[in-house]
């Protein structure tokens, strides 16, 4: 089970990498759970400055950009 | 440089359009095409070159720079680095988190914030390519002072107690990520960035650059002098305060505010201008309000404004 968190304070980023990223999950067929974190304490403490973010259980993978669908599974499945 | 644009922009226009040379509408259709082809090409590459440079220097990064310097000098890197790094109004609070929870001091960060936004690669690009070098330098330099000195004086206020919505006696840890990746993904991300930018700037630009095209063309020379001039004292307040709401359009305002200078609007007012669009912005205004009392950002956007109009005022005053 992978918990996929995406990283926000709502903006419109963040509702399409929230979006891509499932996609992404589901392309992959594993067991996954989506969870937006828009809490700005939280986001700082995470080490994030820039948003949208994206974190795989709590390890932040990049933060500031949209990557494609390919390079989302990537780094959801952890290959890269 | 620009010069099998220049041919290009000759042969649309008098070949393709069939306008004459020395109309009023040639001149116009002439131009438009000519800056317009121009400043795509300026944007594009200035836009992915920043990118890859950006790619070595993710906040966190530039975090870590800053905290090794000393207070003073620290305002120097905070607004240098601040040029560098792409100012985005939803990131701003994790950004003002990030750097205030690390130790960073409420100054440096200011400094930071107010350059990031202003001196931007979007807006200097456009100055560049409507102004020339010089304008667009002396924006850049004014930028870079009015960030450091900003920076200094909400510094010597000692204002934290003006923060709130969050626990400023916490420190967090100052996590890196992201700096070590190949060449072909630095690439690949300024790609992208790249495309993003063209894809939310074009629309302004072309409106810009018509509008620019058409007083360029048909507006008499010296038109707006008798009321924008060097000598009228209340241009730049007033241009600044235009500038305000205009925030995230600075695509589209520069080569209208190239033209109208054209059209005898003093050099001085129109820096000021575009600094306002670029530098004070309401979104941002709202956003912060997260994280710092009212107070603390009328006193913010009150140093920065009164920044911007003393250089306005300076560049009228020394070009008269």
């Amino acid at each position: 089970m992978k918990r996929i968190q995406v990283l926000g304070m709502g903006c419109a980023k963040c509702g399409k990498l929230y979006a891509a990223a499932e996609c992404a999950a589901k392309e992959l067929g594993i067991e996954y759970e989506m969870q937006k974190i828009a809490d700005m304490s939280k986001i700082a403490d995470m080490g994030v400055m820039m948003t949208p973010a994206l974190a795989i259980n709590g390890a932040v993978k990049f933060a500031g950009r949209i990557p494609s669908t390919e390079e989302l599974k990537k780094i959801i499945s952890g290959t890269k | 440089m620009f010069k099998p644009v220049q041919l290009l922009a000759d042969w649309l226009t008098y070949a393709v359009f069939g306008l004459g040379q020395n109309t009023l509408a040639g001149g116009a259709v002439n131009f438009f095409v000519f800056d317009t082809i121009k400043i795509f090409i300026l944007l594009a590459g200035i836009i992915f070159a920043v990118s890859v440079i950006r790619t070595f220097l993710p906040p966190s990064k530039i975090r870590e720079i800053i905290l090794k310097k000393s207070r003073f000098s620290g305002h120097l890197w905070a607004a240098g680095l601040g040029i560098i790094t792409p100012f985005c109004t939803c990131s701003a609070i994790p950004l003002f988190l990030g750097f205030v929870q690390t130790g960073i001091p409420l100054g440096v960060t200011f400094s930071f914030l107010v350059a990031s936004p202003m001196i931007n690669e979007v807006a200097l690009v456009m100055l560049f390519g409507m102004f020339g070098v010089k304008i667009a330098l002396l924006y850049a330099v004014s930028g870079y002072i009015i960030a450091v000195i900003s920076g200094l004086i909400i510094g010597k206020l000692d204002l934290e107690h003006l923060l709130e919505g969050f626990d400023l006696s916490k420190r967090i840890q100052n996590v890196a990520f992201g700096t070590d990746m190949p060449w072909a993904e630095r690439f690949s991300f300024a790609r992208e960035y790249t495309l993003d930018i063209l894809k939310t700037v074009w629309p302004y630009v072309l409106i810009g650059i018509g509008i620019g095209a058409w007083i360029h063309g048909y507006v008499p020379e010296n038109f707006l002098a008798r009321w924008a001039g060097a000598d009228k004292w209340y241009a730049v307040p007033l241009a600044t305060l235009v500038g305000i709401p205009l925030y995230s359009n600075a695509a589209g305002v520069i080569p209208l505010v190239s033209a109208l200078t054209e059209k005898g609007v003093a050099l001085g007012t129109t820096l000021a201008f575009m600094m306002a669009v670029t530098g004070l912005s309401l979104p941002e205004f709202l956003i912060l309000r997260r994280v710092m009392k009212i107070k603390l950002l009328f006193i913010f956007f009150g140093i920065v404004g009164a920044g911007i109009m003393f250089t306005g005022f300076l560049f009228n005053y020394v070009m008269k």
